[in-house]
């Protein structure tokens, strides 16, 4: 397969969101499949930011391992991922501004220098931000990207500030691409350019875009990341699709306002963190109690508590399980693509609905906010709706209306407010067949066994209507990788390079974890070889759902709990480490110390020193060994200290600056 | 204001007899309210109380009409979201001090900046009742009560300033002892486009036994008689709101027509959301998807 994968480094303010957009939008509309992860940190200006964009003419499924090409816009970026970019690719930076040490250059790969002064004089005066057009300039020539087309996406990216912007970003563009023409040779054979016209898109558009191809009307929100560019979307959207979008004063009004939607017969959703789900958890219970119908998008960032609000985990799967006190039926979906994102919000509508119950989508950073092509036809217009039983009319001779009477599916005909000889009222107390309280003084325990066995029946029905999991891959492979939501495309090219080294695996993934298929998943999970779960958390929340619904102890685990997504190659190493009996090590790597390093320099010494050497030294007095970073002049490469690092736990131990 | 009674007050009679104790001032909201919708003549189809949980809050289902007994402190947030899904519906908050002044009182205030078309009673018996008597957030300073021993030592809430300076554009006050004029308080409410707030002295006679029907029978005095009191003067109406002590004022403080948030809202040109047919025009959902290419 072809690809190239193109690593933007710079510090937030620098436009890197723009820059990656315009190639990344390139790119898929040349017909190529794009995906993308950007790394940001929760700060306006200033923290290191790490745009990945893989590009491939076949569908691609992670963000991937490799780095072809780096566009560095400041020193640290040029220095932190130099040494990482591969044999045949390049390294294209502002010459003007920024040095390229040659030691960090691995053997076959082109620097690419830009003289951004010179090129941009022509055009007066620029914005320091134009240094990124002449780079995706140069890009585009080194990477046999069309220039047409991205003439045109910068023409969409700026018509709003009219032709004059949009003629000088495609003319410096233009300048760059012309000096790469005339300085470099391209590094790779010409594309298959299909031109096919496909969505780039993020999981949070596509369960925004699904939700109201569904019928969502009202959509409330506090904002929150990574769940607020659903909001941003619905916002921008509502007055086209004529969606009420509420943002409240707290995720508690969040989700008693889509309740109180949901009551009155609207199609309503809203989403948040996991912070905000906490709070939204009372009422969730309130939903199964009274029988209604709403949809809650729970986005994981690293927890717990506030935790790493601009990264990714999957963590909050015992918060989501465990919501609300008591038992009530519900349903939990983990979407396992950006496609399946938006198919998710229409397929949670028609649950909740059908069987009047909370659905929760469990999502999170990375497949929220992630952006990647998609199949043309992955986002279809006639999606389909079903409401359930809803009473239309209801004569006088029908007799008494009961709002949850007791029938053997557990569903109770609803009539919406409004309609004639159906006054009933909702309560979160327990009630009757008619709604009236069996709480307090009307206590009945066979009343309240009988209302608790119809709301739980519903599950059955629910549990029918799901697709039960499927084994992926050769039946008789010698490991089974387990996952569940959106790791689904990261353990499938993981399994694409084991095969390729000769280890069959094959993919066990989930994506309904409530109610789950107990019975079909034990006698998948009984026939395989060895089993191993990969999940991004500490403690293996999956694997101990698993357990509790199947009694099924998965034999192997692979976890990760720093918060970047998982990679490939990671998971294929990690696995054929387990195979082969080797201990896996949590120590700290020579790379991870001179990220920390950076990280030290950063916040606390002058931007004129870097980390040079890192050597590793024993434990010496202290109870580990230890990563020692040499600090040293930018200019001059001169000693000015060192920093010395725990390996094992990851201390600080101190730095001594050179006297 | 209507005044001609236009349908039977038998109309809106629940099955359920209210569990109340005999006495409670919660009895006068629960007839006043009944009073409101037959003067109004509002079809029972059409109304639709919301309340969150307390004594009194167990309201809704002691009237026959729509609807919700939801959780302690939300019932605000949960009417806020029914009126939004169908703004035909005359929405009707019932519950105590602890549930809106109290748990609730985010909600409260921020319903109130909406201006959204809803009509909050509040039993208002400076005490929680249904846990057996603890100081709530309007129980009088140094009041003993099972929490406070030694004497209340926190001020009340003064509910009545708090609407005026929150944006609620219908703001007054009513005594379980007088429900024919409370029932026009709560009329006048509901007839009101925008938040309307009516605090109601309910006093509660198993718990307090400072704040009681004779207390207030003493103190209260109609603010309608009052020479010279104009009720479209927000600024006067902040003033009064600070009279407590010998004479307490009930009735209508301040009422003004402000926008309401649904008079902002586009979607309900067509409607209310509830009846507008689901799904999206495929010419609208090709340029959403447009967008993305």
């Amino acid at each position: 397969m072809r690809e190239l994968t193109v690593g933007i480094g710079g510090a937030a303010g620098d436009g890197l969101d723009k820059a990656g957009d315009t190639l990344a939008k390139t790119a898929s509309r040349a017909g190529l499949y794009v995906y993308a992860y950007n790394s940001y940190q929760s700060v306006i200006r200033g923290g290191h930011i790490w745009l990945r964009v893989r590009v491939a003419e076949q569908k691609v499924h992670s963000h991937g391992d490799r780095l072809d090409v780096l566009i560095a816009l400041n020193q640290d970026s040029i220095e932190r991922h130099a040494p990482e970019v591969f044999a045949g690719g390049a390294i294209i930076y502002n010459s003007d501004k920024l040095k390229l040490d040659p030691s960090l250059v691995r053997d076959g790969v082109l620097p690419a220098p830009l003289p951004i002064a010179s090129l941009t004089k022509p055009f007066g005066k620029v914005q320091p931000v134009m240094q990124n057009t002449v780079a995706l300039g140069a890009l585009f020539f080194l990477a046999r990207l069309d220039f047409d087309t991205a003439a045109g996406v910068l023409a969409d990216t700026f018509q709003h500030k009219g032709q004059a912007v949009i003629d000088q970003n495609v003319a410096i563009a233009r300048a760059g691409y012309d000096y790469a023409k005339e300085s470099f040779v391209q590094l790779c054979d010409d594309w298959k350019f299909t031109g096919v016209r496909r969505p780039f898109i993020t999981g949070n558009e596509a369960f925004a875009l699904g939700a109201v191809a569904a019928g969502c009307k009202f959509y409330s929100a506090y904002p929150m990341t990574p769940a607020s560019s659903i909001l941003h979307w619905m916002a921008s959207h509502a007055d086209r699709c004529g969606v009420v979008v509420k943002q409240c004063e707290d995720e508690l009004a969040v989700v008693n306002l889509a309740i109180g939607a949901g009551h009155a017969g609207v199609r309503a959703m809203c989403a948040t963190s996991g912070g905000g789900f906490a709070l939204m958890t009372e009422a969730i219970g309130q939903a199964g109690m009274t029988e209604t119908p709403v949809v809650i998008i729970e986005v994981q960032r690293g927890g717990p508590s506030t935790g790493v609000p601009t990264k990714t985990e999957q963590a909050d799967l015992n918060q989501v399980y465990g919501a609300s006190q008591g038992d009530y039926p519900r349903c939990i979906i983990a979407p396992t693509t950006t496609a399946d994102c938006f198919h998710t919000a229409v397929e949670a509508f028609n649950l909740a609905e059908k069987y009047q119950l909370p659905v929760t989508i469990i999502s999170d950073l990375l497949l929220s906010e992630h952006p990647e092509t998609i199949e043309a036809g992955a986002l279809q217009y006639d999606v389909p709706v079903e409401r359930g039983e809803i009473v239309g009319n209801w004569p006088e001779s029908n007799g008494k209306y009961k709002r949850y009477a007791f029938t053997r599916s557990g569903v109770s005909p609803r009539a919406l407010p409004g309609t004639d000889n159906t006054v009933y009222v909702a309560a979160t107390d327990d009630h009757d067949e008619e709604g009236i309280l069996i709480s307090d003084v009307f206590t009945s325990p066979a009343v309240r066994r009988k209302v608790q066995e119809k709301r739980m029946r519903k599950m059955d029905g629910l549990l029918r209507e799901l697709p039960p999991p499927v084994l992926e891959g050769p039946p008789d492979a010698e490991v089974t990788l387990i996952g569940w939501g959106s790791s689904y495309g990261v353990i499938r090219e993981a399994i694409e390079q084991l095969a390729a080294e000769g280890i069959r695996a094959n993919q066990l993934h989930f994506k309904y974890l409530h109610p789950f298929h107990s019975a079909e998943a034990l006698d998948m999970l009984r026939r395989c070889k060895k089993t191993i779960c990969v999940e991004a958390n500490y403690s293996g929340q999956f694997a101990r759902h698993l357990r509790a619904e199947t009694g099924f102890t998965v034999e192997d685990h692979i976890r990760k709990y720093d918060c970047e997504p998982f990679e490939p190659r990671q998971i294929a190493t990690e696995v054929r480490a387990i195979i082969e009996g080797r201990e896996r090590s949590l120590d700290l790597t020579e790379d991870e110390a001179r990220e920390m390093a950076y990280h030290y320099i950063r916040t606390r010494l002058p931007e004129t020193m870097r980390p040079g050497n890192v050597s590793r030294r024993e434990a010496d007095g202290l109870d580990e060994p230890a990563w020692e970073v040499e600090i040293v002049s930018r200019e001059t490469a001169e000693k000015r200290g060192e920093l010395l690092i725990g390996v094992e736990t990851g201390t600080t131990y101190w730095w001594r600056p050179v006297e | 204001m209507a005044t001609v009674v236009q349908l039977p007050i038998e109309l809106y009679e629940s099955a359920v007899d209210p569990d109340w104790c005999p006495g409670c001032g919660d009895f006068g909201v629960l007839k006043s309210l009944k009073m409101a919708a037959s003067r109004l003549a509002i079809n029972p189809k059409d109304m639709m109380v919301v309340s969150g949980i307390g004594c009194s809050s167990n309201l809704p289902g002691f009237i026959h009409a729509y609807g919700v007994h939801s959780l302690h402190g939300r019932a605000v947030a949960v009417a806020e979201g029914i009126k939004l899904g169908n703004h035909d519906l005359h929405v009707v908050v019932t519950g105590g001090d602890g549930d809106g002044y109290g748990i609730g009182i985010g909600h409260f205030i921020h319903a109130m900046r909406r201006n959204i078309d809803i009509t909050y009673v509040v039993m208002n018996n400076q005490i929680y009742g249904l846990t057996t008597g603890q100081a709530s957030p309007t129980t009088m300073k140094d009041m003993r009560t099972k929490s406070t021993p030694r004497g209340n030592a926190e001020l009340p809430i003064n509910p009545i300033a708090l609407a005026l300076v929150s944006g609620a554009t219908y703001v007054a006050r009513a005594f379980s002892g007088d429900p024919d004029h409370m029932s026009r308080m709560i009329a006048g409410g509901i007839e009101h486009r925008g938040f309307a707030l009516i605090d109601v002295f309910s006093p509660c006679v198993t718990y307090n036994k400072l704040n009681t029907y004779p207390w207030f029978r003493e103190r209260v005095y109609k603010l309608e008689g009052e020479p010279g009191y104009d009720a479209s003067d927000v600024r006067a109406a902040v003033n009064k709101s600070f009279e407590w002590g010998d004479r307490i004022p009930i009735g209508l403080f301040f009422a003004g027509l402000q926008p309401t948030y649904e008079d902002s809202e586009p979607a309900f040109k067509k409607g209310p959301l509830a009846h507008q047919p689901l799904g999206l025009d495929r010419a609208v959902f090709d340029e959403f998807v447009e967008e993305f290419a």
